[in-house]
């Protein structure tokens, strides 16, 4: 098999593993839009937020140590105990939960009604007190997030062995794809049939639906929009923890990780703001365009790190020409 | 009773349509204006200069640049940072000579231009590429745009730091700003003098705030918050949407881009772009808008001071009364920030402006509650 | 067919200003408007009137430039109109209100009347950053003009009021002034007496008629309440389902057999 086209593919399917990631984060996104109308800058955060909360909880730490050291002269770190990972992923999730309500209780239920752009710019506001936040609690370190079922049985790390040894064998050219990218491509695959379900066959799923296509008339009908709301904003943090959960695992908990997110934005320019298939087909659209863009274009001829602003740019150009997205409807103006 | 407009009329269209149409507001512009001007260079030392005065008059031209767009136009744009550093390497270019290449061979090299017309260029070059990245504003509305203008602040910042012409080849990648005078005082360098690099700025700052007012209280100003307000209606009364949006990103630019050239040249001296001019900077001037008041020209500046001065504020209470470390302040101003922005969002959108018009009209009752 | 001619109430009527010929709009499989011609005269007051849902105000949009038919022709002063923007079509002299009142809420009275003077400002960017000077002085003449319609319309008092506090009745009396300011050849009024009270219909008639009398400026308007339409308009255009089925003074439509079919319903057998 022609050496360069094998490692063309090979940089394809890890664009597609890439992009995987990124639909991850836009769904969170999704999630919140469609329920509130908030286009949600801090989805990012929210992710590293979560990761480092995770990690905090594993090994220990006390919260807000550094701070409290630094105001009552103690030297207090950690507890002193580790939990097990999925224990302190149900914390997590607890404390998500908590978010969730403080959002909806201090900063958006003083918002409703307001013009999109004003909520917009009021998650950014949110983005930097949850960012620093993060680092008053947990410090602001780079982290090494590993979950483990048990002892030794952890997310795994590195190249998958096996599928390069097939690869080798079969086609003369041994495939390089991470281990983490395959279990994460898994868990999004089963986070979106998940969410689908829950929307589709659930009360609160059929509520969610409602309150998404008509506030008024869901309320008239006896849906609790606050309800709804903090449940959205529960499930996004869900949705946060798990891509904070795999990017994390795959590059260390880092503020880094919330500018990865940010390339949840193109994502959903392409897919459009409202579609959870547009989520994952955008997000694959710009995994894969940003890696082909990288190595066939850039790193040959434009000096390479186009990966910064490829995503940006792809999603400019492609809303000039289609402004709804690739899913959205046309939109018809009306005076 | 302190704040009284009572007796003041206006007889001419003319004298109603000045900036400051009250006589207690005008007579206290001029004494702002005088102190500005005349006491302040005499009494500032380098500290004031450097960490207060120099970066509020900076950021104040690009919190004006940017309050155009989006407090006037309804334009919002996350690519501030990377437009104050198109100001900022079009400035050194033009301060080091521009060189043309063509197919490897030197065409020919621009001669170095004098500082003050060297930040006027980074305006000029910086509204050309912002309304490149306009463009696509006609089609792209709301936060879809927010999002658009990330592409600008991204691809801008690779762009200088990829390619090595704009640093002129320096191992390091960054730009230096080279010793400079203007008629024989020296502006930029390090031995510069507070008082010298303070009138500089503080002169652009004047003449872009005067700029921004007589635009926005005239035709452009009308037909940018036509656009704000509600575009199709705009465009149904005759305001042509794409020029009226066009104008916006030219001028918000090229106060964008002269913030940055003073910022490199004259603040900083040296600049790192990614560092410099990274998406935390879009975030700064858009936060400062925010909290001091979209669309308006006072708001600009109170929301530059407010953000100069809450850093170090927050440092002296901090680190210097408390003693507590340096990255514990540094993520408590975070939260502090990001805390305010959503306050003022839900108590008061219009910002520290609206807060002062009202302070205005209590005084202007007082000892009467109405 | 094209000349002026005197009504027998003794007011002139021009010539024809503006022609719709064989105008059709579609929405995807929806024909909003089916091949409807009809003329305004200089000076008249127009008036397009039918049962909800009959396509009057798309036609308002057709002429304001908003939508563009797919097939017809607009004739305005003589000649073809070619496809414009909707801007355009306010440069060459078409001012309209809306029937959701489009004011700019962020702005004062005073400053949204002043952009209905858009079209007629011209000085470029830099004289304006300059003010003193030529921008000053157009915006002071320009000032005058739009005086004179608040004037017009009795809203002096509230001249430096932000919109966004008015009442509906006053925002639609600015809208109108804005209007106004542009010194339109024609005016569109889409439904300006829609959600008002008597009182204030009667003054909103007052202003149109006024209007029409002393700016002599020609109006095409929309409107449900039939006896402010027959009242005020020199001539009616009755629309249904997206069809014209009358055309002619208040007195001729009145006794349309279709136009009291589509208002009272026919019996059927």
């Amino acid at each position: 098999m022609n050496e360069q086209l094998a490692y063309t593919i090979e940089v394809f399917a890890n664009g597609l593993m890439a992009g995987v990631l990124y639909a991850l984060v836009a769904l969170g996104f999704v999630l919140i839009y469609k329920a509130s109308g908030i286009f949600n800058f801090a989805q990012g955060v929210m992710a590293l937020f979560a990761a480092m909360t995770l990690v905090g909880i594993q090994n220990g730490q006390v919260p807000f140590a550094h701070l409290i050291n630094s105001i009552f002269g103690t030297d207090i770190h950690y507890f002193g105990w580790t939990v097990h990972s999925a224990f302190a992923i149900i914390l997590t999730v607890g404390v998500m939960v908590l978010l969730a309500v403080f959002v909806q209780r201090f900063v958006f239920r003083h918002l409703v009604g307001q013009e999109p752009i004003i909520l917009f710019m009021a998650t950014i506001g949110l983005a930097y007190f949850l960012e620093g936040m993060a680092d008053l609690m947990w410090g602001s370190d780079i982290k090494t997030l590993n979950v483990c079922a048990t002892e030794g049985a952890c997310l795994p790390q590195g190249m998958n062995v096996w599928l390069e040894g097939t690869t080798y064998e079969a086609l003369g050219y041994g495939f390089f794809i991470d281990n983490l990218d395959i279990v994460a491509s898994i868990v999004a695959a089963f986070l979106v049939i998940g969410l689908v379900m829950f929307a589709q066959y659930t009360k609160q799923g059929r509520a969610m639906r409602a309150v998404a296509d008509d506030h008024q008339a869901a309320l008239s009908v006896g849906v609790s929009l606050n309800f709804i709301w903090i449940l959205v904003w529960s499930l996004a943090g869900f949705v946060a923890l798990v891509a904070g959960i795999m990017w994390g695992a795959k590059s260390g908990v880092q503020f880094s990780l919330s500018l990865i997110a940010l390339k949840a934005l193109p994502v959903l320019m392409l897919g459009g703001f409202t579609s959870i298939p547009g989520a994952i087909v955008g997000g694959l659209i710009i995994g894969v365009g940003e890696k082909m863009f990288e190595f066939l274009i850039g790193a040959p001829f434009l000096g390479g790190a186009t990966e910064n602003w490829f995503a940006y740019m792809l999603a400019l150009v492609f809303l000039v020409f289609r402004p709804q997205g690739l899913f959205g409807e046309k939109i018809i103006e009306r005076v | 009773m302190f704040y009284r407009e009572a007796g003041d009329f206006s007889t001419t269209y003319a004298e109603d349509q000045q900036t400051f149409p009250i006589k207690f507001d005008r007579y206290r512009y001029y004494l702002v204006l005088f102190i500005a001007i005349v006491v302040v260079p005499f009494v500032v030392n380098d500290y004031w200069v450097n960490s207060l005065l120099l970066p509020f008059l900076i950021y104040a031209i690009a919190a004006i640049g940017l309050n155009i767009l989006v407090g006037y136009c309804g334009q919002v744009s996350l690519g501030t940072g990377g437009f104050m550093a198109v100001g900022a390497y079009s400035c050194y270019k033009f301060m080091t000579g521009v060189d043309i290449w063509w197919g490897g061979e030197l065409l020919f090299r621009l001669p170095e231009f004098n500082i003050f017309f060297s930040v006027i260029m980074g305006g000029v070059m910086t509204a050309l590429v912002g309304v490149l990245f306009g463009l696509p504003s006609l089609r792209i509305k709301g936060f879809y745009l927010a999002v658009a203008t990330l592409a600008a602040q991204f691809f801008l910042v690779w762009l200088f730091n990829r390619v090595s012409w704009f640093y002129n080849y320096s191992a390091s990648g960054q730009i230096n700003a080279p010793e400079r005078d203007l008629m024989g005082i020296l502006i930029t360098g390090p031995s510069t003098e507070p008082w010298a690099a303070y009138l500089f700025c503080l002169f652009f700052t004047i003449v872009c705030a005067v700029i921004a007012r007589n635009l926005t209280r005239g035709a452009s100003g009308r037909k940018w918050m036509a656009i704000r307000d509600m575009d199709i209606a705009a465009e149904i009364i005759g305001v042509n949407p794409l020029k009226a949006k066009l104008t916006a990103f030219a001028v918000s630019s090229f106060f964008v881009g002269i913030s940055g050239a003073l910022f490199f040249s004259v603040y900083l001296g040296a600049v790192e772009v990614g560092e410099a001019f990274g998406i935390t900077k879009s975030f700064l001037v858009l936060f400062m808008i925010i909290i001091g008041g979209l669309g308006s020209i006072f708001g600009s500046f109170a929301g530059a001071a407010f953000l100069v001065l809450l850093p170090v504020a927050l440092k002296v209470v901090g680190v210097d009364w408390l003693g507590w470390p340096t990255d514990i302040v540094a993520h408590l101003q975070l939260v502090i920030v990001g805390g305010l922005i959503v306050i003022f969002l839900i108590a008061e959108p219009h910002g520290i402006a609206q807060l002062w018009r009202v302070a205005k009209e209590k005084l202007r009752l007082w000892p009467f509650p109405h | 067919m094209s000349d002026s001619y005197v009504t027998a109430d003794g007011r002139t009527i021009g010539p024809v200003v503006m022609e719709m010929k064989n105008i059709t709009l579609r929405f995807g499989g929806v024909e909003a408007i089916k091949d409807i011609s009809f003329d305004i005269r200089e000076g008249e007051i127009r008036a397009i009137i039918g049962p909800n849902g009959a396509g009057k105000s798309s036609m308002l949009n057709v002429i304001s430039g908003f939508y563009v038919p797919q097939d017809g022709e607009v004739w305005y002063k003589g000649s073809r109109r070619p496809a414009m923007k909707p801007y355009q079509v306010a440069q060459q002299g078409i001012a309209r209100t809306f029937q959701n009142i489009a004011l700019f809420e962020g702005m004062s009275v005073l400053d949204n009347v002043m952009t209905g003077r858009l079209t007629h400002m011209k000085t470029g960017l830099f004289s304006q950053a300059l003010w003193k000077g030529k921008a000053e002085a157009e915006e002071v003449a320009n000032r005058e003009v739009a005086e004179k319609i608040i004037d017009f319309l009795e809203i002096q008092a509230i001249r430096k009021t932000p919109v966004s506090r008015l009442p509906y009745g006053l925002k639609k009396r600015v809208e109108l002034a804005r209007a106004l300011a542009a010194e339109p050849s024609i005016l569109l009024l889409d439904e300006p007496m829609a959600g008002m009270n008597v009182e204030e219909k009667e003054d909103m008639s007052r202003f149109i008629l006024d209007v029409n009398d002393e700016f002599g400026t020609t109006i095409a308007l929309i409107e449900h309440d039939m006896g402010v339409v027959m009242d005020l308009s020199d001539r009616v255009v009755v629309m249904d389902y997206g069809k014209k089925i009358g055309d002619g003074t208040p007195s001729e439509v009145r006794n349309n057999q279709a136009v009291i079919d589509a208002y009272l319903g026919v019996a059927h057998d």
